[in-house]
């Protein structure tokens, strides 16, 4: 599709449209979790994301790959709108993202909060009740029991009451797993969970992802480490700006896929690529 | 003076100053809370922006008025004047900063030198105006209290207690967007609308403290509050408990001095009452203040270095150790005169060891479970560590 079709389609069918004129292009995807149909992101007028299609399998742990500001970040965020898409439709579950935010969990990565911040632990993956208390509600005994539990399952119930900032890295990043548990969603967007953490905490995170897993949910990951991907995740996103390849983890992560990925990056030394990490708001990918 | 001060404070004053005492404290209430969240997110240079910017919004009210035979203060029309030109400043700052190459810092700098220069070269003009020299425009700038009529009171008092009441109920709503804005906007949040938000109660105490603090000082009483009460806690709902009560305090003393004083610039006063309570927080805060940082260190310090002298000596005869070290050991009856351990010494010593061994081991087998807070090989692992690390320790060292 090109850029212009891309352009005039997000304009005709705009986010709050009912399914039946906008769900005809994609109606053989309406039960798939997520699908993306000619999403391009830019940043300053160079393109991160260009023309991604993309419908995600019914279940299962997808990971995300790609080199060093192939928009992997940027892909997750544009997904949940969190980047302003330049063209493209996503949908969730068949309905517009706005319509399906009690769906959706979000873990980002770490270093995207102050962990200085005056919160405890349980505050934190309480906030992961917020989406669906409301705003102008209090948080109510029953969502704090909620949040316990979860902090349960990432092993921490003891730090409950503990600043953020007086755990560590690993801990915190357990903190934002359980929040995102507590958001109980069919639909997990997970910013690379496994990135610089100890061997208790990625234990902790593979249980919760395979927990996901038993209980039908698809959990779409940003993943950097290439020597796990096919140990972990079932299905693999290979992005390079374009889509590279997506299916199987068998069928995708192979040599011939990753050289095309990765090698363009490299090979043809196209500063627009190299340079994109480095520009990127905050995120280290 | 010092009679006046505590006549004013002990609400014994005329009821003019008494209720200017209220009046002040509800604005420093408002001001701590507001702060906070302020503070938080972020957003204190563009505070400051605001605060100078809101000159020449009042002087064109106030030209604007005198054109119209408008009495010469009248006071909705000045607070309107500045909350629009404040208001236009925070654009203008978010503008080119988000439009442009410059930076926030660098926008802000340019905002609020010349919107300031601005209000200053039109308040000149203003003082010209047959109307001018009654107005008193000129205490807007530092604060100055003793001129303020009872309406004028009701006004700020009115003002601040919308500030406090909207930042108690959006606790929960501000602490997300402070803490975690991505995620706000993934659930759905207006994130955007709640920023705007906590702008505007920016502007309402800015506006509501003109005649009080000022519009200069208005940002230091926004900040310094906040970061006093910080040193206190770890828990935002009592960070800004702290900071509310540090704004009221600072809020009451400077209106009474400006009671007793009629000539001293109230805001003045006001920041330097907040800012000796953030010094004092600085200083003597219990965890995070300077005096207990040193001593913590020291005794640190101190203790890791009896601990090994112990260990040291139940392994045999040991170097000598530093004169603060042996005198405590022997004061505590652990060491006899020429050094070697007493039978209570013997004691500690096995307990300080087998202490050190449980450290150890933890470092070795899981780092990450050594809290931040313990005091590594001094406290007592069994009381410090979380029930589950213990288990797993003593399980490593039945096999």
């Amino acid at each position: 599709m090109s850029f212009l079709q891309s352009l005039t389609r997000f304009r005709t069918e705009p986010a709050g449209t009912s399914a039946t004129g906008a769900a005809t292009a994609i109606d053989a995807d309406a039960a798939s979790p997520l699908s993306v149909r000619g999403l391009s992101v830019a940043y300053h007028h160079k393109p991160v994301l260009w023309s991604i299609d993309y419908t995600a399998p019914p279940r299962g742990l997808v990971a995300v790959i790609g080199p060093n500001g192939a928009g992997k970040s940027t892909f997750i965020k544009a997904c949940l709108g969190l980047v302003p898409a330049l063209s493209g439709e996503v949908r969730v579950f068949g309905r517009p993202v706005a319509a399906m935010r009690g769906e959706i969990g979000y873990m980002p990565q770490r270093g995207s909060v102050d962990w200085d911040f005056p919160v405890s632990a349980l505050d934190v993956v309480a906030m992961g009740r917020y989406g669906r208390i409301g705003m102008l509600r209090p948080v109510r005994r029953a969502d704090r029991e909620r949040a316990l539990a979860c902090l349960e399952m990432v092993g921490l119930a003891d730090f409950a009451g503990r600043q953020i900032g007086q755990l560590s890295g690993g801990q915190q990043q357990r903190v934002f797993l359980a929040r995102a548990l507590a958001q109980e969603a069919r639909l997990y967007f997970m910013d690379e969970p496994f990135a610089g953490v100890d061997a208790a905490t990625e234990r902790a995170i593979l249980d919760v992802l395979h927990t996901l897993d038993r209980q039908g949910r698809t959990v779409i990951c940003v993943h950097h480490d290439l020597q796990t991907v096919t140990d972990r995740f079932h299905h693999a996103l290979v992005l390079n700006v374009e889509k590279i390849a997506d299916g199987p983890v068998a069928r995708t992560v192979t040599e011939e896929t990753l050289a095309r990925a990765y090698a363009t990056a490299r090979q043809d030394g196209d500063p627009r690529l190299l340079s994109f990490p480095a520009r990127r708001a905050g995120a280290a990918e | 003076m010092l009679a006046d001060l505590l006549a004013a404070l002990s609400f014994q004053a005329g009821y003019n100053t008494r209720i200017v005492l209220i009046g002040a404290v509800l604005l420093g209430t408002a001001a701590g809370l507001v702060g906070t969240f302020t503070l938080l997110r972020g957003r204190a240079l563009v505070s400051d922006a605001l605060g100078h910017a809101t000159l020449p919004g009042v002087v064109l009210a106030f030209i604007a008025g005198s054109a119209l035979g408008l009495s010469s203060r009248n006071l909705p029309l000045l607070l309107a004047g500045a909350a629009a030109s404040g208001a236009l400043a925070v654009w203008l700052v978010h503008l080119l900063s988000h439009h442009t190459r410059l930076t926030e810092d660098t926008a802000i700098a340019a905002v609020l030198g010349s919107s300031f220069g601005l209000g200053v070269v039109l308040l000149s003009v203003a003082q010209r105006l047959p109307t001018g020299g009654q107005a008193g425009l000129g205490t807007f700038i530092l604060g100055q209290t003793a001129g303020m009529t009872e309406g004028e009171v009701w006004t700020m008092a009115g003002l601040a207690a919308l500030a406090i009441l909207a930042s108690v109920a959006l606790f929960k709503e501000f602490r997300l967007i402070c803490f975690d804005p991505d995620f706000a906007r993934g659930i759905g949040w207006p994130v955007q609308r709640l920023d705007l938000l906590l702008l505007a109660l920016v502007v309402v105490v800015t506006v509501a403290g003109l005649q009080t603090v000022g519009l200069v000082l208005v940002v230091a009483f926004l900040v310094i509050p906040p970061v006093a009460a910080r040193f206190w806690s770890d828990r935002l709902d009592r960070i800004l408990l702290l900071a509310g009560l540090f704004g009221g305090v600072s809020g009451a003393v400077g209106a009474a001095l400006s009671a007793a004083l009629p000539g001293l610039p109230t805001g003045a006063v006001i920041v330097l009452v907040a800012g000796t309570l953030f010094l004092l927080s600085l200083l003597f805060a219990p965890r995070r203040g300077v005096v207990a940082t040193l001593l913590r260190q020291g005794s640190m310090g101190f203790r890791l270095a009896v601990v090994k002298a112990l260990s040291d000596r139940r392994r045999g005869p040991a170097a000598p150790v530093s004169g603060t070290v042996a005198l405590w050991l022997r004061a505590r009856g652990l060491t006899t005169r020429d050094g070697a351990l007493t039978p209570r010494g013997e004691a500690a010593a096995e307990r300080a060891d087998r202490n050190l061994a449980l450290w150890e081991r933890l470092t070795r087998t899981d780092p990450n479970a050594i809290p931040d807070t313990a005091l590594w090989g001094i406290d007592d692992a069994t009381r410090v560590l979380p029930q589950a690390t213990l288990a797993r320790l003593r399980e490593g060292t039945a096999r």
